[in-house]
């Protein structure tokens, strides 16, 4: 962003500005803003999918039914393999989840887009919602045995208390470094590439090195989309065996 | 709602320096929107796709375990078929030997018979013959024995003597014999 003739200025985060769609009033609560426009596309992208994938019901599938069948069996796999059988009623959770994610980062990476992904409060409020579900469920299916998993029964009696203690800071940090490690990830990235552009903008005929830098970072981003969608939901089958499955500490 | 803008209108200054992301006061926006989407996407999901997803994947894992039962019914089929064919062709050849071996019998029956009465034939046609032989040979003596005599009587008439018939047939039988 280079602002002024001569300077270089820089100012990658201006892309993660909110503000609101139509006019300029204030930020309310409802407002829609750049945010909601590229979460409804999302919404929208998803829904589109989904329905046209799973409406021709073909038993040899074509294209668009295979991507879908493809997700539900990927999804349904995981829950099935990470949390177990009990985790089965927490599949639409996760579908909705890894689809959400998923379709925000790689949507974000078209230029000139918002990746929603890219902002605490929506990374926090998914992971929120995670640690949320599997503090209650556990609860309500293990009652206080749910405590059990901070008491390390394989460890000496004597370290147990420090485990513990150790353990029960772990299970409040989850949902700060869930949240933290999708939204970091995907701000960064699209950071790095702004700054890249920066310098491109000002580089004259040089400039061909930040633009390579720039494809290249971005064929990494599209890669990191996928990897922290998947990173993400799996995070959240295993936090949900906590809950559900038995003990493995 | 007065103070939310005062709020809001601060917090907008602020966030021109410092990371959006930072920003609290859009983060009551933030988290409402990103709710109606994942209420709208769970509703999508839970209500539309999923079941025809899931409904779909069991209607082709039924049809393959069905086709599998089926293909396994055919293949058992025919194996039996191909048993009672196998066991028809033992039979046939079964059949086929003991044929062959009572119509040997019966040709044989026949054959025999046959030649028992083409023996018979034969040895009545020999018998026939050699009667009919002895029977010439007889005559044949008798005629040689006539002519002998005649031509004895002749012979001893020719030669002036007189003979009686009674002593040329004597004389003529004792040379017949010798």
């Amino acid at each position: 962003m280079a602002d002024e003739a001569g300077g270089l200025v820089i100012d990658p985060m201006h892309q993660f500005q909110i503000h609101p769609l139509f006019g300029e009033g204030p930020l309310t609560w409802y407002t829609p803003t750049n945010q909601t426009l590229w979460l409804g596309i999302a919404v929208v992208v998803i829904s589109i999918l989904m329905l046209i994938g799973s409406a021709p019901r073909k038993v040899i599938p074509g294209r668009t039914q295979s991507i879908t069948e493809l997700l539900y069996t990927f999804i349904h796999d995981m829950v099935e393999e990470v949390t177990g059988h009990e985790g089965a009623k927490f599949f639409p959770y996760l579908m909705v989840l890894f689809t959400f994610i998923v379709t925000s980062n790689l949507l974000g990476l078209i230029p000139g887009s918002f990746a929603p992904t890219s902002h605490i409060a929506v990374t926090a409020v998914l992971a929120l919602m995670v640690f949320l579900t599997v503090t209650l469920v556990g609860f309500y299916k293990k009652g206080i045995g749910f405590l059990g998993m901070f008491w390390v029964s394989s460890a000496p009696l004597v370290l147990r208390p420090i485990l513990a203690l150790i353990e029960l800071i772990s299970y409040f940090v989850r949902p700060l470094s869930h949240s933290i490690r999708l939204g970091g990830n995907i701000m960064a990235g699209h950071a790095v590439m702004k700054v890249f552009a920066g310098f491109a903008g000002v580089m004259g005929l040089a400039s061909i090195v930040p633009i390579a830098a720039i494809a290249a970072i971005y064929g990494l981003e599209l890669l990191v989309a996928v990897v922290q969608a998947y990173v993400f939901t799996i995070l959240t089958c295993v936090y949900l065996r906590d809950a559900v499955g038995e003990a493995h500490h | 709602m007065s103070t939310t803008e005062t709020v809001a209108g601060a917090a907008g200054e602020a966030s021109q320096k410092g990371m959006p992301q930072l920003n609290f006061a859009t983060w009551p926006n933030q988290v409402f929107w990103l709710l109606v989407a994942l209420v709208i996407l769970y509703i999508v999901m839970t209500k539309i796709a999923m079941p025809r997803i899931a409904s779909v994947l069991a209607e082709r894992k039924g049809k393959i375990t069905g086709d599998l039962a089926a293909a396994e019914e055919l293949k058992s089929k025919a194996k039996a078929a191909e048993k009672a064919y196998n066991l028809a062709l033992e039979q046939a050849r079964v059949e086929a030997a003991k044929i062959i071996v009572a119509t040997k019998a019966e040709i044989q029956k026949d054959l025999n018979a046959a030649m028992a009465d083409a023996d018979a034939q034969i040895a009545a046609k020999a018998a026939e013959s050699e009667k009919r032989i002895a029977e010439i040979r007889a005559g044949a003596e008798q005629a040689v024995g006539e002519v002998a005599r005649d031509t004895a009587g002749a012979l001893v008439a020719a030669l002036g003597g007189t003979a009686d018939d009674a002593a040329i047939a004597a004389a003529v039988a004792v040379r017949l014999k010798g």
